[in-house]
């Protein structure tokens, strides 16, 4: 069982994050797999979030399959050209990695390596196409692989955007994720269901399922911050004054995170919860939105 | 100086799809030296499109396109040929046609690849908005440079970091593909957005082997040692 069955079943789905550390250090990972496993039908591995150089997410991932918990293996374009994003593939196909999460990748001067050399000789739109030529049993140059892939497809969509031609931007970058071979999408995070549903009047008709994106608040001070500096997030003031108005914070923002949950869905068939370092706590989520 | 070649005529004829009748701009600058769209590659080009039907309404050579002024001059001279026209056909290099792009409002059609010289074209204006790519994607982009204008260099839209329109990079720069979004709307030509652009043939920046053996490149490679001594 995995992700693929739930929505291939019609289950809502539920996937979560595990986010790899820097340096060798797996206990934390192994801790947070053994909490999440038979809670989550999958757990994306992120890879060097936020351009920060940490234990890879092909490991990771490979090591979440020997835990008996299904990876949603993230891929950038940032740092990897055509090969080596090609023959990761490979690697991840033969460790057992089936979901793929294809990905631009924030700039690398967002993070510890400033200096880095940016790649990004593919794009998003065109490594979800290099996954399903691995899957027909090609690789993009056209030459015949030795035992082709079998990838689940994913891909990301920013349903909250602060411009018009942004929004336009990715509805029809999504559309060209599906016809590259996108198979699901996993958004950024949503707190205004309005936003959502607008976002879905769109995205729904496309007939591919969609994660709603849920990241819990810890205070009113991060929703802030996430205004502010962190693209395709918006969080409304009403949020934010409860957040500012409630006693227990980190609580108010799991039960917000659930009450969130419960209002999307009916739109989308599962949500994704990026904890950020409360991944203990999404089996709390799961209860309190009735999921458990 | 930057060079350009044409692009193969079929391309041209494709990016044409649609458009009954087409106004060619040549250069009498670095396109006419290359003779990728001078005089007469100009006229050899209308010749071919009529001789496939296509209606070309005028035609003109400025020195130099990638000075936005004098194209907005010679071209309103040539008004009444230009409204004839669906969209105009550029022979020139990508700065060119991106100047030309920005002062009209009918769509605009790169007819060439601009190549690279190994960076031996010294100064020009409007030299970092061409990548000199070899394979130039202007016609799927209005006439913006999406190598040069987004800090990725995606071809297939925006990644989805912008804020208020501006650059994940650079609160200074504006998202490339947001400008690209309004110069397709604004010509009516959004569909372009939903072509998918195969990943790009890189090999074509590398400066052909002989082209550098004309330019400042062999001298230095084929020069004996300047204090005399022996090359080890």
């Amino acid at each position: 069982m995995g992700l693929r069955d739930a929505l291939d079943e019609g289950r809502f789905a539920v996937t979560a994050e595990v986010g790899p550390l820097k340096g060798t250090d797996t206990a934390e990972a192994f801790e947070v797999a053994d909490l999440l496993k038979g809670k989550v039908d999958a757990a994306n591995v992120t890879d060097q979030q936020s351009a920060v150089m940490r234990l890879g997410s092909l490991a990771t991932s490979s090591l979440l399959v020997g835990r008996g918990l299904d990876p949603v293996y993230q891929l950038t374009c940032r740092d990897r050209n055509r090969i080596a994003l090609q023959s990761d593939l490979l690697s991840a196909h033969v460790l057992g990695i089936r979901n793929v999460l294809a990905l631009t990748g924030d700039f690398p001067t967002f993070g510890d390596h400033p200096d880095a050399k940016a790649v990004y000789d593919l794009d998003s739109v065109q490594l979800a196409w290099a996954m399903r030529r691995m899957n027909e049993g090609y690789d993009i140059s056209g030459h015949e692989l030795e035992g082709k892939t079998d990838f689940f497809i994913g891909a990301v969509v920013t349903p909250y955007t602060d411009t018009e031609e942004a929004f336009e931007l990715q509805c029809i970058k999504m559309e060209k994720k599906i016809e590259a071979g996108a198979r699901f999408f996993q958004t950024q995070a949503v707190y205004d269901a309005t936003v959502f549903e607008r976002f879905m009047k769109r995205a729904g008709k496309l007939g591919v399922p969609v994660l709603a994106g849920i990241i819990p608040l810890r205070s009113d001070k991060m929703a802030r911050y996430m205004n502010r500096n962190v693209a395709g997030v918006y969080v409304p003031d009403d949020v934010i004054a409860e957040m500012a108005g409630a006693e227990k914070k980190m609580s108010r923002g799991l039960e917000i995170a659930a009450r969130l949950i419960k209002e999307l869905r009916s739109m989308c068939q599962g949500v994704h919860i990026m904890a950020i370092g409360m991944e203990k706590k999404v089996p709390e989520i799961l209860e309190l939105a009735g999921l458990s | 100086m930057i060079r350009s070649e044409q692009k193969p005529f079929e391309e041209i004829l494709g990016s044409l799809e649609g458009d009954e009748s087409v106004f060619i701009l040549g250069c009498g600058g670095c396109a006419a030296a290359c003779g990728s769209g001078g005089e007469p590659e100009v006229l050899d080009m209308r010749a071919r499109l009529e001789g496939q039907g296509k209606s070309v309404s005028g035609h003109a050579v400025v020195d130099f396109l990638c000075q936005k002024a004098l194209v907005i001059s010679r071209l309103g001279a040539r008004r009444a040929e230009l409204e004839a026209a669906d969209s105009l056909l550029v022979l020139t290099c990508g700065v060119g046609v991106q100047a030309v792009a920005a002062v009209v409002a009918r769509p605009v059609h790169p007819g060439c690849n601009t190549v690279s010289l190994g960076g031996a074209k010294g100064e020009w204006q409007g030299a970092e908005r061409c990548l000199e790519c070899g394979d130039c994607l202007l016609d799927a982009t209005g006439g913006l440079c999406p190598l040069t204008l987004c800090s990725k260099g995606l071809t297939n839209g925006a990644c989805g970091g912008a804020k208020r329109g501006m650059c994940e990079v650079s609160e200074h720069r504006p998202c490339g593909w947001e400008l690209i979004y309004k110069r397709l709307a604004s010509t009516g030509r959004l569909e372009k957005l939903r072509t998918f652009v195969p990943p790009k043939a890189y090999d074509r920046m590398r400066p052909r082997a002989e082209w550098l053996a004309t330019s400042v490149w062999d001298i230095e490679a084929h020069a004996p040692p300047a204090d005399g001594a022996e090359r080890r």
